[in-house]
């Protein structure tokens, strides 16, 4: 996380790719011929940003309507603060569960504070997985719900400002 | 929902991340899944077109440039909703964003992802979109984060 913040340059290739990477034989050379740098120092730099985290992956982002996953539901719990380390691990290490996290809470509207997401082809299906996260919490679950996804309004991901 | 055929699947399921940096990434992805950079190349296209992938290329953890990445939600009423969501997207710092419902008639009914480049930045966002819209927007920062992986196989 101490990883220092990116310089021009990177900053400028993170621009010529938030839109996706050119869908041609040698698209970083084409990234270098755009930035006029050799295509060596797009490669080491990319290598660079993935290294770090910067780039978190390269690849396809599926939408996972099209893909099948037409249940998409985001589970939150109300759990106790001084268990809730100890129960988002286990939770977030179910493998039907692609992101968990630990968030405040917005009282009075709001008192979940663990948040796991489920995907599924179905919605019975993404709530029988929530039910195996209700197993698995006990006691420990005040209250829950489950906000299933109906639209996507937007998905361009990140956009820096020119 | 677009046809997707067992070449597409294979494309799909194979390249969620792992992208090779290399002079023809293309190639080398292509020649793994037996089929020329071509036609690796023009199925992408298609799969782009087709909306199958939103995109393609490198994801970016903008905390690790020093920016921040906070999912936050509003309470829209029915009337308003098309109002609001013309306001909501039309922010550049909105990366994603969803409409949900609950079970439970909870009343959060878009949620969406504030990218920004300064963690400052998110504040100011907020800020500009409840101005823009009228409603409140509450912000939902991750304190901790237990688990992510976002790699779905193709069930379609």
């Amino acid at each position: 996380m101490n990883a220092p913040p990116i310089d021009a340059l990177d900053r400028r290739l993170v621009l010529a790719t938030q839109g996706g990477l050119p869908l041609v034989s040698r698209p970083y050379h084409q990234l270098a011929d755009q930035l006029e740098i050799s295509p060596q120092e797009v490669i080491e730099r990319l290598a660079r940003m993935l290294d770090s985290g910067v780039i978190r992956r390269i690849g396809a982002v599926p939408n996972h309507y099209a893909i099948g996953y037409t249940a998409n539901g985001m589970s939150v719990w109300d759990v106790p603060d001084e268990r809730i380390d100890e129960l988002g691990a286990r939770v977030g290490a179910l493998d039907f569960v692609t992101h968990c996290y630990h968030r405040p809470r917005q009282l009075p509207a709001w008192p979940y504070s663990l948040f796991a997401m489920v995907h599924g082809i179905s919605r019975g299906e993404v709530r029988a997985k929530v039910a195996a996260i209700a197993e698995l919490l006990g006691a420990d679950c005040r209250a829950h719900d489950v906000l299933f996804s109906t639209a996507i309004l937007k998905k361009t991901g990140l956009r820096l400002g020119a | 929902m677009a046809t997707i055929d067992a070449v597409d699947r294979a494309i799909i399921d194979g390249l969620q991340g792992g992208f090779p940096i290399c002079e023809r990434p293309y190639a080398e992805v292509a020649a793994r899944l037996g089929i020329d950079e071509s036609e690796l190349l023009a199925r992408l296209q298609a799969l782009l077109e087709a909306r199958v992938l939103t995109r393609f290329g490198p994801m970016f953890q903008v905390e690790r440039m020093g920016g921040a990445f906070v999912l936050a939600a509003m309470c829209v009423p029915e009337g308003e909703w098309q109002r609001v969501l013309e306001v909501v997207n039309g922010f550049r710092e909105v990366a994603h964003n969803y409409r949900r419902e609950s079970d439970r008639n909870c009343a959060f009914n878009m949620w969406f992802v504030l990218a920004t480049e300064s963690a400052d930045g998110i504040a100011a966002a907020v800020r500009g979109i409840e101005e823009a819209s009228g409603l409140p927007v509450f912000p939902f920062p991750k304190l901790k984060e237990y688990f992510v992986e976002m790699k779905l196989a193709v069930r379609a």
